[in-house]
């Protein structure tokens, strides 16, 4: 395991279901696996339009991985496991993926 | 038929302002509804969008947002830029957003439920940002090769199409062609209320835009296939089939340039508005003719525009100089202009559209056209008199005067063209070379003049250091 620090952003917009669920699923994640060096920025679109542009948003939830480098994007509520962990890059890909 | 009538609740049309597609939607795309625009690569789908975007901004108030989803950001500036359009001015003044949407399937992991949210809230953020009332997805199917759950993709275009309905924007969706749909993934299922269909032929090496629309619900439209050009002036469409034979009909005559062609044709020459067709075989003095022609109406402070298809122009003025007529001074005077192309250079449609594009810049009282026999070389002789039909329909209703030449072989028996096209003719004017004892004697004679008593003598000319001198009296 690496000592790297990971920069999260997630992207909703409004506290709907799946928001709120990949929130919860993100969170129990990073405590399990990243515990002590992870940050997690929540970005409401609703509030924020302007943002989406930047991290080129399109679907919702999307996690971006900001740090380490090179950014990673996940879409969806996270709620498997195994993928946000080959997504964050903390578990290989399998070959045949 | 008891066919209800639809025109009386007609829908609402926002006007692209592309010269040609309003006239054959009866007033632009369907307001504040989507329409789709599909077409192969390189048919000018998105120039069509774009063009709809930039004169809704500038001319109709209508600011707009266009939303790509291409790749290649620096191409759109160049397709763009090419058209002539400024759209750094436009965002500068608030008129537009750009929006780049760009996924990349291999840096994006998929797990769980999601939406296409974030897209709709780009688009809602860029609308109120300009205030947008037309709006442009280039190309939206883009999103299938970004994105692996198909289901969720679906029914989240199902989503914005119906969103964007809501919103009351006027919106162009352009499409790849699929194989046997207008779209590869079927977008046609959700856009219901308009199709436009664009097409780039290239056959025997010569290429024709065409444009079609498919489908327009609750308008009348033409329903042909138009064809269209695009260049620097941007996308030009031309409704092609007929006007109404509405011309006016002018009672004015002009002359022809020589005195005693005047008196032939009834003592004054030609009807202003008419089209006239001077034919013969190869080095009767056709084009000679013409230059009196033109000579004559740049004398009377007229413009002239002269399309030659065989020669450069400067080879024509220094031919005409030799002939005795210098028409050197009315091109200084910019009273004539030139337009020459090489006939297979382009198919019938584009020449078609070059011609229409140059009269409506130089705006001439007179046109020549000096072959048009050479055109038969692009296409078969329904295709050129359909497009001769057409020039001339353009030119009638303008009221512009219009000569054309035509060569025909020697064996003395009329062209199968030009007995085809000779019933577009006001006046028919014919001039042949016969051989005379040991010299060649050329001769001309009236054949049709409409709405004139016109002479039917037949009567040599011939060539002098100033131009042609047709005899007063017949031959013996």
């Amino acid at each position: 395991m690496g000592t790297d620090k990971f920069e999260l952003r997630l992207y909703v917009a409004g506290q709907t279901p799946k928001a709120v669920r990949a929130f919860a699923n993100l969170r129990r994640i990073c405590d399990e696996h990243l515990a002590g060096r992870y940050s997690i920025e929540v970005i409401d679109l609703v509030d924020n339009p302007a943002l989406g542009r930047g991290d080129q948003i399109l679907a919702l939830p999307t996690l971006v991985r900001r740090l380490p480098t090179p950014i990673k994007k996940i879409i969806g509520d996270l709620s498997n496991t195994e993928r946000v962990l080959v997504g964050l890059d903390l578990r290989p890909r399998r070959t045949n993926a | 038929m008891a066919k209800k009538r639809i025109d009386r609740g007609e829908i609402q049309k926002a006007p692209t302002g592309i010269s040609g597609l309003d006239e054959i939607t009866f007033g632009g795309l369907p307001s504040g509804r989507p329409t789709l625009v599909s077409g192969g690569p390189g048919s000018g789908k998105t120039l069509l969008g774009v063009s709809f975007l930039v004169n809704g901004a500038e001319s109709f108030s209508e600011p707009g947002v266009l939303l790509t989803f291409e790749e290649n950001a620096e191409e759109l500036a160049q397709d763009v830029r090419s058209l002539g359009y400024d759209l750094e001015k436009l965002i500068d003044q608030r008129k537009l957003v750009v929006d780049y949407v760009h996924v990349d399937r291999s840096e994006i992991e998929e797990t769980g439920e999601y939406d296409l949210e974030g897209l709709f809230v780009r688009l809602d953020h860029a609308i109120k940002q300009v205030g947008a009332k037309r709006v442009m997805l280039d190309t939206i199917e883009t999103l299938f090769g970004g994105l692996k759950d198909t289901g969720i993709l679906r029914a989240e275009l199902r989503r914005l199409f119906r969103w964007l309905r809501e919103r009351k924007v006027t919106t162009v969706v352009t499409a790849e062609r699929g194989e046997q749909m207008f779209t590869r993934q079927g977008l046609e299922e959700y856009i219901t209320d308009a199709v436009i269909a664009l097409d780039h032929r290239v056959h025997e090496q010569i290429s024709t835009r065409r444009i079609r629309v498919v489908k327009y619900r609750g308008s009348t439209h033409g329903t042909n296939e138009y064809p269209f050009l695009i260049d620097r002036e941007g996308i030009t469409v031309l409704p092609v089939t007929s006007l109404l034979l509405e011309h006016a009909a002018p009672n004015e005559r002009i002359s022809s340039g020589l005195p005693v062609l005047d008196r032939m044709l009834g003592g004054k020459g030609f009807y202003r508005g008419s089209t006239v067709l001077l034919s013969g075989t190869a080095g009767t003095g056709k084009t000679t003719l013409a230059a009196h022609f033109v000579d004559a109406a740049c004398s009377r402070g007229e413009k002239c525009l002269y399309f030659l298809f065989e020669e450069s122009p400067q080879q024509m003025i220094r031919n005409m100089r030799v002939a005795g007529v210098d028409v050197t001074k009315w091109v200084a005077k910019g009273l004539l202009q030139f337009q020459a192309d090489r006939p297979n250079r382009h198919g019938l449609e584009t020449h078609l559209l070059a011609m229409h594009h140059a009269v409506e810049m130089f705006d001439p009282d007179v046109v020549v056209m000096d072959p048009i026999t050479n055109l038969l070389a692009v296409g078969t002789n329904n295709d050129v008199r359909s497009m001769l039909t057409r020039v001339i329909d353009y030119l009638k209703t303008r009221g512009t005067t219009a000569l054309f030449t035509s060569l025909t072989s020697s064996d003395r028996t009329l062209e199968e063209t030009e007995t085809l096209i000779s019933s577009l003719m006001d006046t028919w004017i014919l001039v042949e070379a016969r051989l005379l004892g040991k010299r060649r004697t050329r001769q001309i004679y009236v054949l049709k003049s409409r709405g004139m008593p016109h002479s039917d003598e037949v009567r040599s000319f011939r060539f002098t250091d100033q131009g042609i001198q047709i005899e007063e009296r017949r031959r013996k």
